[in-house]
């Protein structure tokens, strides 16, 4: 079980691709990217894992930590947990059980559907909020990236927050207990490993906020089994039956699925971390109050739009609609005095990773000074200077990270009066020194001869 | 003591940008550290009363000043005045037109929210003058 890790980002760079272009200083949501001596720099507390700056690097410098297949050596029994998003990926797939069987030909001794987990976390989020349990509306959790962005930009939204185990850990803590029943094992010998369609959910794995540690062993991207995967379930002389979750477990790859499945109209889904903003700061204001739950995924589409999946997000969400068309709405229901879904260990805690002094007066201080310098800026935001805007830029120098001349334009500005300087003290000559024609011509009464 | 003030203009009748210059107070007042609390009710209670300047009043001007120990906002319009304000202090009392109703807005809790989120509220208002609220929220 993979032990707390605070400082863990899945998300991280490879400095030798980077350009140290500015593409995703601009795109990061929570502005924790800087360019400093030609090479991004991600700015640890800031970061909340989402992945925007993967899928915007043009030179593919930005990449996620995951585990890889050799990860299962060091356990006697592994499982593996796919993402519901993992069914989409494939082209003319008609049967689940045929990315099940696959993958355990390609190395799991047994698999568990995340989407089985989901079916249950829907079941015990129904109860919750019948029974008035919750604080109204709800924010969903599911979305690793969406409670880290809650927890440093959101204060007030953090006990909205459902604090319920994400179907992932819901999975993990099944699986366990019954690898463990059914080989006789004990726990820390079953690898329990997700197979993941986000970096952000590599990070919710080894740096948990809910619970003390993950019951996750390991997450290996979509992407990294895709060729090895695509390989075995073609090559697969007979399927087992494994697929056992419903539509309403497969709908969570896409967004929507998850408030669909509450059978309550009052909800919305917004995705791709913009929007999310949006919605979070409307949230914020109290001014979204007819509504009871909100379903937010960091990627358009949802997790079929994770940087780690390698289909189209569009076109995984088509394929998941159409295989799960005929199953049954619902295989896995809550079982009486079982807490299949745990309830979260810690609260989520507002982290000010933003807030420029503890001391309010020195705060103000800086605040007036940024406000200053900002002015000084062109209002470009062009990002030249390695910040995302001329505001950021104006706060990384009160903070003492960065100089006024980090800017090209007041460089040039500089440049140019000091120019000019030059060229008037270059014109004096002293008395001594000047020839006639000089003097007619600074008198300005006529042209040299 | 260290002070702020900022200055925003609120256009009228464009209800696109109503709440641009709470949102902006909003993340200031995170970024320097105010609590949870005295943000949130800074926020809601400033984008009522730029809603309200722009259902009524044709837009307006917020002044925002923050110290360490208080908040205060300022809105100042030249709209058509309130002439009972005991009345438009009631939960559900409006006068708004049914096209800013549609919008969802003019449900009658402007002021009564302002009201709610507020320490301190004073409003001075003339018949076809103008109106001016004075908010203040301890930090």
């Amino acid at each position: 079980m993979a032990a707390e890790d605070q400082f863990f980002h899945s998300v991280t760079l490879d400095s030798q691709k980077c350009m140290g272009c500015t593409n995703c200083i601009k795109r990061c949501p929570t502005e924790a990217i800087r360019v400093r001596e030609g090479k991004a720099c991600i700015i640890s507390q800031r970061c909340i894992d989402c992945g925007e700056c993967i899928r915007v690097c043009p030179h593919h410098a930005k990449k996620a930590q995951y585990d890889h297949m050799e990860a299962l050596k060091s356990f006697s029994y592994t499982v593996a947990l796919p993402a519901p998003a993992l069914y989409g990926q494939f082209n003319h797939l008609n049967d689940m059980d045929i990315v099940l069987t696959g993958l355990k030909r390609i190395g799991f001794d047994h698999v568990f559907e995340v989407s089985r987990a989901a079916e249950l976390v829907s079941e015990a989020t129904r109860l919750l909020m019948k029974e008035g349990k919750l604080e109204l509306p709800v924010i969903s959790s599911a979305c690793p990236a969406v409670v880290r962005l809650i927890r440093v930009r959101f204060p007030d939204l953090c006990s909205h927050v459902l604090p319920l185990a994400s179907p992932m850990e819901t999975a993990a803590r099944i699986a366990r207990q019954e690898a463990m029943e059914r080989t006789g094992l004990p726990g820390e010998k079953i690898g329990i490993f997700f197979i993941t369609p986000c970096p952000a959910k590599v990070t919710d794995i080894r740096a948990p906020l809910d619970f003390a540690c993950s019951q996750v062993d390991g997450a290996i991207a979509i992407s990294e089994i895709f060729p090895k995967l695509t390989d075995a379930m073609e090559h697969l002389e007979a399927t087992e039956p494994l697929q056992h979750s419903g539509v309403i477990g497969v709908g969570w790859a896409s967004s929507g699925g998850e408030s669909a499945a509450l059978l309550n109209e009052k909800y919305l889904a917004a995705d791709g971390v913009e929007n999310v903003i949006r919605v979070l700061e409307e949230l914020e204001d109290d001014r979204i109050r007819e509504l009871e739950f909100i379903e937010l995924n960091a990627c358009a589409g949802g997790c079929v739009g994770g940087v780690l999946c390698v289909e189209n997000a569009y076109v995984a969400k088509a394929r998941l609609q159409r295989l799960r068309r005929y199953l049954p709405v619902s295989r896995n229901h809550l079982q009486k005095g079982k807490e299949e879904v745990p309830y979260w260990e810690k609260d989520l805690e507002y982290q000010p990773v933003l807030k420029l002094s503890s001391d309010r007066g020195e705060a103000l201080r800086m605040m007036g000074e940024i406000d200053r310098i900002t002015c000084l800026f062109p209002g470009l935001d062009c990002g030249s200077c390695g910040a995302p805007s001329c505001r950021a830029l104006a706060e990384d120098v009160v903070r003492g990270e960065a100089r006024e001349s980090d800017c090209i334009f007041v460089l040039k500005e500089e440049i140019r009066s000091m120019a000019s300087a030059l060229g008037s003290i270059g014109g004096f000559v002293p008395e001594t020194m000047r020839k006639e024609w000089e003097k007619t011509e600074s008198s300005g009464k006529g042209e040299p001869e | 003591m260290s002070a702020l003030t900022f200055r925003y203009e609120v256009p009228g009748d464009d209800f696109t940008r109503a709440g641009e210059a709470s949102s902006d107070v909003k993340r200031k007042l995170k970024q320097l550290g105010y609590s949870p609390e005295a943000v949130r009710k800074v926020a809601i209670a400033m984008y009522e009363g730029e809603i309200n300047m722009v259902i009524h009043a044709g837009g307006g001007e917020a002044v925002v000043e923050m110290d360490p120990e208080e908040i205060r906002v300022t809105l100042r319009d030249q709209g058509p005045g309130i002439p009972d304000v005991e009345k438009a202090m009631q939960k559900g009392w409006s006068t708004a037109p049914d096209t800013v109703r549609n919008l969802g807005f003019g449900a009658g809790m402007g002021l009564p929210n302002i009201k709610k989120y507020t320490d301190e509220l004073r409003i001075e208002t003339e018949v076809g003058v103008g109106t001016t609220l004075y908010m203040k929220v301890f930090a």
